[in-house]
């Protein structure tokens, strides 16, 4: 089985520990990962403003990168859900079929293909807060959604977590509506998406946690930046960075 | 090409792939408990319920509507100070503190009863009164609103009206009130229609 | 009209602090009475189904229901109009108030009149035009739109509302209690409904079987309007048609359960005919829908029945208040419908959203509104709407983030990749960002230098 592994590009940048934490827990559950070099981003950003056509080489570049991976797996579920399903740029073709329909957010990967539900090497006595994001709830079924109230309940991220020694899961209000990052939105709508992050970090600030945990870090750094405004003492991680055993 | 054609010309133009039109399933769960179902939905709207006629309907009616003037009665049960023929204007019917009327179909999903105009006569008696009791033969409950359609009154009646409850307003800080435009307390009665 | 700029209207109302935290708190309560009400219904999702798939079939076949719709109406005595759009729409009623002599008329709540501007066409006219329904007479009181579908005055808060009608009407300024400003209203509006000429009310769903129009109040102002004067005129949008009873059913059950988690409104009413003496119009109004349902993309929002529950969960309208969309229609269903009327004003709109897909999960008609605001926005940078800041930046990013070598000497050090990450990320400066959040710090060493150092060797 041979994986590329995509690290979204704010993650390379802004939080490398969540990649290599991503990488690390894959290569000790045996896979062969690659981190194919010439790799920048999804094109995401321009396709979410509507510049579709800006986004055409970068999803190219994309495709040309990952096509020969037999699964293409990354820490983050919007970028997940992008690929899979607005990756629509460039035209269609057998290699832009086999990235749409062979992409994986981390969790689903650990979850769905390998199956895993312990992670012996990780021990976490920590309260945490589950964020989980609206790409990956919506988008990707990761999770049961509010809205559908009738749905058996679910989370694939929490399923993972709880295979962490000493994890403590605490319930917050409102804990699926949207924490206000949505890409462009987060600038374009500065003021409304702060007010959103604000009040998520309220509402988790109120039930105890320590920890902030997302699968998605674009979310996370949204709600750490408002959380360190609002001086709130709130800790931020990636799962993968749990699931990894990581020390914090 | 005049206004109609022009909008059905360019309907037909834009109108998407055929879907087909879905029958629609009835939804029967438990038909034996229809009047409790009923009184329940009625209770979460707002109205009241009585489970049998009152011995003395004139003396309820004087309890519980002690400041009463004007009692239009539309149905053969009481005779009331008024009948609904006696408002020629219709909207004249604002003066009436209680209308007293029967419905022909009451729906236990939501607590709502028919009205038309042949039982109302004077359509306004039924929401510029004040207040409003409502006959009902338990005979005449139905589960659920799929049933209640199909009662003839939906395809034959000029004016047919499915109220539940007094009017209300939820409209100043979402907390639903009493009064709004229509009647103040809607009671439903559980009264047997003479055979 | 210039471009409305949703984004500057929402920082400003929540700037003010007591309104969104107020409106927030409120239409929150209404999502979750939505779902309350909507786990006692074990068949929820076939219902949603059920009223996607009927609203599917009758726009596809909309022509010949509408045909249908007419022929029965005719032969129960009512007289049909058709209007092209707002303006014919407001001449209509006007021609008919006036060869009747009505200069006063009373109006049960309707979005298709506030579409088409109808009280200000027809006041400035002569005709005195007085709302019935609560929340709708607190907006044309305060001459100001409706915040909110449903509930027009939801972003008004019970104080707002008791200092309003002691301006107007001389109550009690420091009672701002529900109760006794709904019982101030009822005794203001009382003469004005039994002394009005003619009536108008919109129309929730018309029955082409029957030719019936459908429209559900919850002060029973529809009744009023159409029952206390002889003069009877009903608004009708061209998309609300469906075939008949049996299908009315299925959206009668949703409707109410998803605005306000109730099961049923308090008056559901059925005007097949005029009242005894009386006479009854329907005007069947286009303004621009038989356009939508020709684009290919959009023509599902036509299968919406106004029931606010999108906006009601919508985490930007919430927050942003609904007045902030300068529109007719406002959070999501506003944003993938306003761009129909007016491209240009509304071009912003679909950035006004985090694109979450909330709203399409609640939706009782099952509208993929999440998506079609995806797709707006691409509409806007083909029809050269995107600002030219931001397509500037776009085209940046899309160069950059196709091109390797320059994407890695632009992260490899922290100073450039702080210059070049706000392009991509978010197009523009981290200043914007750290106007409410702190910025975050870069880390010393990117993933990929790390993968270099660690794995290549």
């Amino acid at each position: 089985m041979r994986v590329g592994l995509m690290i979204p590009c704010y993650v390379d940048v802004f939080y490398p520990k969540a990649g290599i934490a991503a990488l690390e827990l894959l290569e000790k559950l045996d896979i062969d990962v690659e981190y194919p070099f010439d790799q920048t981003c999804c094109g995401q950003p321009m396709a979410n403003s509507g510049c579709e056509a800006d986004a055409r080489a970068t999803e190219e570049l994309f495709i040309r990168n990952f096509a020969k991976f037999e699964y293409i797996v990354t820490p983050s579920g919007s970028c997940t859900h992008h690929i899979r399903n607005k990756f629509i740029a460039t035209p269609p073709s057998p290699e832009r079929d086999h990235v749409q329909s062979h992409v994986y957010d981390l969790v689903e990967f650990l979850h769905d293909i390998l199956k895993v539900n312990e992670f012996p090497w990780a021990i976490f006595p920590h309260k945490v807060a589950l964020h989980t994001s609206c790409s990956a709830i919506r988008g990707l079924f990761m999770q049961s959604m509010s809205e559908r109230v009738h749905d058996q309940k679910f989370s694939k991220p929490k399923a993972l977590l709880q295979g962490v020694q000493g994890i403590e899961f605490v319930d917050f209000e409102r804990h699926d509506e949207c924490c206000g990052f949505g890409g462009t939105f987060s600038v374009t709508e500065e003021a409304v998406a702060a007010k959103m992050g604000y009040d998520k970090v309220d509402f988790i600030d109120k039930s105890g946690a320590e920890y902030i945990v997302s699968s998605d870090l674009s979310c996370l750094m949204h709600l750490q930046g408002c959380a360190g405004r609002l001086q709130k003492n709130l800790k931020f991680l990636h799962l993968a960075q749990i699931l990894n055993g990581d020390k914090e | 090409m005049d206004t109609r054609e022009y909008i059905l010309a360019n309907v037909r133009k834009n109108q998407p792939a055929n879907h087909e039109l879905p029958g629609v399933p009835r939804f029967h769960r438990q038909p034996e408990l229809l009047v409790s179902e009923f009184e329940r939905s009625l209770k979460y709207m707002a109205g009241e319920f009585l489970a049998s006629p009152p011995s003395d309907f004139a003396a309820y009616l004087r309890e519980n509507f002690p400041n009463a003037k004007t009692i239009c009665s539309a149905v053969p049960e009481y005779a009331g100070d008024r009948k609904p023929e006696d408002y020629r204007n219709w909207a004249d019917a604002a003066d009436i503190d209680v209308t007293i009327v029967r419905s022909p179909l009451g729906v236990a999903e939501t607590g709502s009863v028919l009205l038309t105009e042949n039982q109302l006569r004077v359509n306004t008696i039924g929401f510029l009164a004040h207040d409003i009791v409502i006959l009902l033969d338990p005979k005449d409950i139905v589960e659920n609103i799929h049933d209640a359609y199909e009662h003839r009154a939906f395809r034959e009646s000029k004016y047919a009206v499915l109220m539940t409850g007094p009017s209300g307003s939820a409209d100043i800080g979402g907390k639903t009130v009493h009064p709004a435009q229509g009647v103040m307390t809607l009671t439903v009665v559980m009264w047997p229609a003479e055979l | 009209m210039s471009v409305i700029d949703q984004a500057k209207n929402a920082a400003e109302f929540i700037e003010d602090k007591t309104h969104e935290v107020s409106f927030d708190k409120l239409i929150w309560m209404l999502r979750q009475k939505r779902d309350e009400a909507a786990l006692q219904v074990p068949e929820w999702e076939q219902l949603r189904d059920l009223a996607s798939a009927i609203k599917e079939h009758t726009l596809a076949n909309l022509g010949p229901y509408l045909e249908l719709f007419e022929a029965n109406a005719k032969r129960n005595g009512v007289t049909v109009h058709w209007a092209r759009d707002g303006h014919e729409h407001n001449q209509i009623v006007y021609d008919i108030l006036k060869s009747r002599d009505a200069d006063t008329l009373i109006k049960s709540k309707s979005m298709l009149t506030e579409e088409c501007g109808t009280t200000p066409f027809l006041q400035s006219r002569g005709v005195k035009v007085s709302e019935t329904d609560l929340g709708e007479r607190i907006q044309q009181l305060d001459d100001e739109p409706p915040s909110h579908i449903v509930g027009p005055a939801f972003q008004k808060t019970t104080e707002d509302v008791a200092a309003l009608f002691s301006k107007v009407y001389g109550s009690d300024p420091n009672k701002a209690d529900p109760v006794y400003l709904a019982h101030v209203m009822r005794e203001h509006t009382r003469p004005l409904i039994t002394e009005a000429k003619a009536g108008m009310t919109g129309t929730n769903f018309a029955i082409a079987e029957t030719g019936a129009i459908v429209t559900i109040t919850n002060e029973g102002n529809a009744d009023l309007s159409a029952n206390a004067p002889k003069l009877r005129i009903c608004s009708v949008g061209i998309e609300k048609i469906i075939p008949n009873n049996e299908h009315l059913a299925v959206f009668v059950r949703l409707l109410a359960r998803s605005a306000t988690g109730m099961p049923i409104t308090q008056y559901t009413s059925h005007f097949r005919a005029a009242r005894e003496g009386g006479e009854m119009h329907v005007v069947l109004v286009d303004n621009g829908r038989s356009d939508r349902l020709g684009m290919e993309k959009f023509w599902p929002s036509l299968k919406c029945i106004r029931c606010g529950a999108c906006m009601n969960t919508c985490p930007v309208y919430r927050r942003s208040g609904g007045l902030s969309y300068g529109s007719t229609y406002m959070g999501p269903i506003g944003i993938i419908t306003m761009p129909t009327f007016e491209i240009r004003r509304y071009s912003e709109l679909p950035f006004a959203s985090t694109l979450n897909g909330s709203c399409t999960n609640v939706c009782p008609v099952k509208i993929n509104i999440h998506e079609q605001i995806y797709a707006w926005r691409g509409v806007m940078d083909e029809k050269h709407q995107t600002p030219s800041l931001k397509k500037q930046a776009m085209i940046i990013a899309g160069k950059l983030l196709s091109h390797p070598e320059a994407y890695r000497i632009a992260t490899q050090s922290t100073e450039t990749a702080l210059k070049v990450l706000p392009r991509f990320a978010i197009y523009n400066h981290f200043n914007v960002w750290g106007r409410h959040r702190e910025v975050p710090a870069p880390a010393n060493e990117t993933f990929h230098e790390w993968y270099r150092k660690n794995r290549t060797h």
